[in-house]
C-alpha cells in the first residue's frame, strides 16, 4: 500500500514539510496495518452504529435563543475589519 | 484544617457549621498549589483572583443560609472546557490565546452549584494522548513519583487531584482520559454514560465518544460532582432525557448477590503486579457478598482498531474548524500527534476508503455493543483492570504512534459502547506506583458502579495513603 501523503494533508488543509511527510508515511502505514485485524471480523448482516445511546430525531422549538454578540464573537480575531471576519479571496476576477 | 485528609463531603460539613470559611479554605490549596507546581506541573492556569472572588461569594451566600450542592468547594477544570473571560488552551499552542466568550454547560452547571474556580488543568494537546506527554506545554508529573508520567489526557486533573492542589477536578474521557490517569495517580474517575453529561462548549475530540465527569478523592465525591454534571442540555441533542437518580443515596447499599463478570482477555499482558492487585480485589468483592463470575468478552484488541479509525474521523473532522480565522492560531501551530490524527482521519474518510475503514469500524461498534448487552445478561457489572500497567516514566510515548491506544486497550471498549465505568484505586506496586481496578455498568447505570465502588472503598480505604511530596 502506498499512501500519497501529500495528496491526504492538501485534504486536511495541513502544511507538512518534507521531513514531516516522510515520518508520517511510515507511521499512517503503521497504523494502517494495525486496523486490518478489522478484515477479520464478520459483520455481513450487521447495521453500523454511529450514536450509541439509541436517541432519534431530537428536535426543539424553532425559536432563537440568546446568543453572542457580535463584540463577543469577534473577541478572538485578528483578522478584523469592519466589524467582519476578513479571510482570503477564494474566487478571482478575469 | 488538614487539607490532604479532606474530602468534599466533609468540607461540605465544616463550611456549614463555620469550622472555616470558604476563602481560608481556597487560601489552603492556593498556597498548596504554589508549593507543589514547580514539581507536579498540574496546572496550565490558576486562576486566584477569580478563585478568590469565588470564595468571598461563597461565604456570603453560606451566611445568608444558601444550601448549594458544591458551595464554597475548590475545584480544578480540565482545560478543555470553555471558560468564561478565562484562557482555555486544550493544551495546545493553537489555542494559546483563545478567551472564550461563553461557558461550557459542565462549568455553567458548576459555576451554578457554588464551586470556587480553583485553575485549568494540563492535559494532553486536544485530549490527544494518555501521559500529558503531547501537551504543548510540557508534560504533568505523578504526584506519587515525580519521574513517571500521570497518564491522559486528563492528567493534570488526576495530578492536581492526587496532590492534594485540588479538593475536585473535572476531566473528561473519549476513551481512557479520566479512567486511565485516575488509576495512574490513585484517586478516584467516573466516565459517565455517553450523554449523560453535556459536551457543550468543551474542544471536542471525538464526538461520538466524549463523555465529562469528575475525578476525585473517594467515591462519595464522585457522586456529589455527577448529580451536579449529569441531565439533559438543550445545547446537546445527544444528551438523554433519562431522570437523573440521586446518586449517593444508595452508595452504601449492601452488595450482598451482585454478580460481576470478569472476562480472561482483559488479563491478558497485563503486569503481573497489577494482575495480582485486581484478583485481591476481586477476592474483596466476594467477602462483601457479591458472586464473581467468567464471562467471555469480545476481544479487547478489536477496539483498539475500532477507537483508532472512529476517534481519528471524527478528530479530523472536529480539528477542521481551527483554521486561525475566527480565533486561535494557523494549522501550522497543530503538534505532531494532531497532524498524525488529522491526516489519518482524512484518509480514511476520503473517497474510495470510507466503506473500507470507517463504516466497517461502524459495524464492529454495533458488534462489541451486541457482545455487551449480552453479557450484561448474566451479570450486573464487569470488572479488570484499568491500566495494563502502572505509571510510565516520563519520556515513555516518545515516537510511539499508536500509543494511547494501546495503553487504553482495557477502557476502549465500554466507551466505545457508551457504558458507564469508574476506577477505584486498589493497590501499589512494589514501586509504590497506585493501581486501579475498573467497574463497568451498563449504560445509565451509574448508580450501580458507584454503589459498588463505594462498599469496596470502605473495605480498601487507599485514599487515606499519600504521596511524599
Amino acid at each position: 500500500m502506498k499512501l500519497d501523503v501529500r495528496h491526504i494533508a492538501k485534504l486536511a488543509n495541513l502544511p507538512l514539510s518534507q521531513e514531516e511527510e516522510k515520518k508520517l508515511e511510515k507511521q499512517l502505514t503503521e497504523t494502517l496495518t494495525y486496523v486490518e485485524i478489522l478484515q477479520g471480523v464478520n459483520t455481513d448482516k450487521i447495521q453500523p452504529t454511529a450514536h450509541v445511546t439509541g436517541l432519534e430525531n431530537v428536535v426543539r422549538q424553532d425559536k432563537t435563543d440568546e446568543s453572542l454578540t457580535q463584540k463577543q464573537a469577534l473577541s478572538n480575531t485578528q483578522n478584523l475589519h469592519n466589524g467582519f471576519f476578513t479571510v482570503n479571496a477564494i474566487l478571482e476576477n478575469d | 484544617m488538614d487539607i490532604k485528609k479532606l474530602t468534599i463531603s466533609q468540607a461540605k460539613e465544616d463550611l456549614k457549621n463555620k469550622k472555616y470559611s470558604s476563602v481560608e479554605l481556597t487560601k489552603a490549596y492556593l498556597e498548596r498549589i504554589k508549593q507543589l507546581e514547580p514539581h507536579v506541573k498540574a496546572y496550565m492556569t490558576v486562576t486566584e483572583e477569580e478563585a478568590l472572588n469565588n470564595a468571598k461569594e461563597a461565604d456570603n451566600k453560606i451566611a445568608a443560609g444558601e444550601d448549594l450542592p458544591l458551595l464554597g468547594i475548590p475545584l480544578s477544570i480540565k482545560d478543555n472546557f470553555s471558560t468564561k473571560g478565562i484562557r482555555t488552551t486544550a493544551s495546545s499552542k493553537v489555542l494559546d490565546n483563545y478567551i472564550p466568550p461563553y461557558d461550557a454547560t459542565v462549568v455553567e452547571r458548576l459555576k451554578n452549584a457554588g464551586i470556587v474556580l480553583l485553575g485549568k488543568t494540563n492535559m494532553d494537546a486536544w485530549a490527544h494522548g494518555s501521559s500529558t506527554e503531547t501537551s504543548d506545554y510540557g508534560a504533568s508529573r505523578n504526584p506519587w513519583n515525580t519521574e513517571h508520567l500521570p497518564g491522559g489526557s486528563s492528567g493534570g486533573a488526576a495530578a492536581s487531584m492526587a496532590a492534594d492542589e485540588t479538593l475536585g477536578a473535572i476531566g473528561s474521557e473519549t476513551a481512557g482520559s479520566i479512567r486511565q490517569p485516575a488509576s495512574w495517580c490513585g484517586v478516584v474517575g467516573l466516565k459517565p454514560t455517553y450523554g449523560r453529561v453535556s459536551r457543550y462548549g468543551v474542544v471536542a475530540m471525538g464526538s461520538s465518544l466524549d463523555s465529562p465527569g469528575p475525578i476525585t478523592k473517594t467515591v462519595e465525591d464522585s457522586a456529589l460532582i455527577l448529580q451536579v454534571l449529569a441531565g439533559q442540555d438543550p445545547h446537546d441533542a445527544t444528551t438523554g432525557p433519562n431522570p437523573v437518580p440521586d446518586y449517593t443515596k444508595n452508595l452504601a447499599h449492601d452488595i450482598k448477590g451482585m454478580t460481576i463478570g470478569v472476562a480472561d482477555d482483559y488479563f491478558e499482558g497485563v503486569n503481573p503486579e497489577v494482575k495480582a492487585s485486581v484478583e485481591d480485589a476481586l477476592k474483596t468483592f466476594e467477602k462483601l457478598g457479591a458472586n464473581v463470575k467468567t464471562i467471555n468478552l469480545f476481544s479487547p484488541k478489536y477496539a483498539i482498531a475500532v477507537y483508532t479509525i472512529l476517534q481519528r474521523a471524527e478528530v479530523s473532522s472536529n480539528l477542521a474548524r481551527y483554521d486561525g480565522i475566527r480565533y486561535g492560531n494557523d494549522r501550522s501551530f497543530l503538534g505532531d500527534e494532531a497532524k498524525r490524527r488529522v491526516m489519518l482521519g482524512t484518509y480514511t474518510l476520503s473517497a474510495g476508503y470510507y466503506d473500507q475503514y470507517y463504516n466497517k469500524a461502524l459495524k464492529v461498534r454495533t458488534v462489541i455493543i451486541e457482545d455487551f448487552k449480552r453479557a450484561f445478561k448474566d451479570v450486573d457489572l464487569i470488572i479488570s483492570p484499568t491500566s495494563p500497567t502502572t505509571a510510565l516514566p516520563v519520556g515513555a510515548t516518545e515516537n510511539q504512534s499508536m500509543f494511547g491506544e494501546l495503553a487504553d486497550v482495557l477502557v476502549e471498549p465500554s466507551s466505545i459502547a457508551g457504558l458507564c465505568g469508574i476506577n477505584v484505586p486498589c493497590g501499589f506496586s512494589k514501586a509504590g506506583l497506585p493501581i486501579g481496578i475498573q467497574i463497568i455498568g451498563p449504560q445509565f447505570a451509574e448508580e450501580t458502579i458507584l454503589n459498588a465502588a463505594y462498599e469496596y472503598q470502605t473495605e480498601n480505604p487507599l485514599y487515606l495513603k499519600k504521596p511524599n511530596l
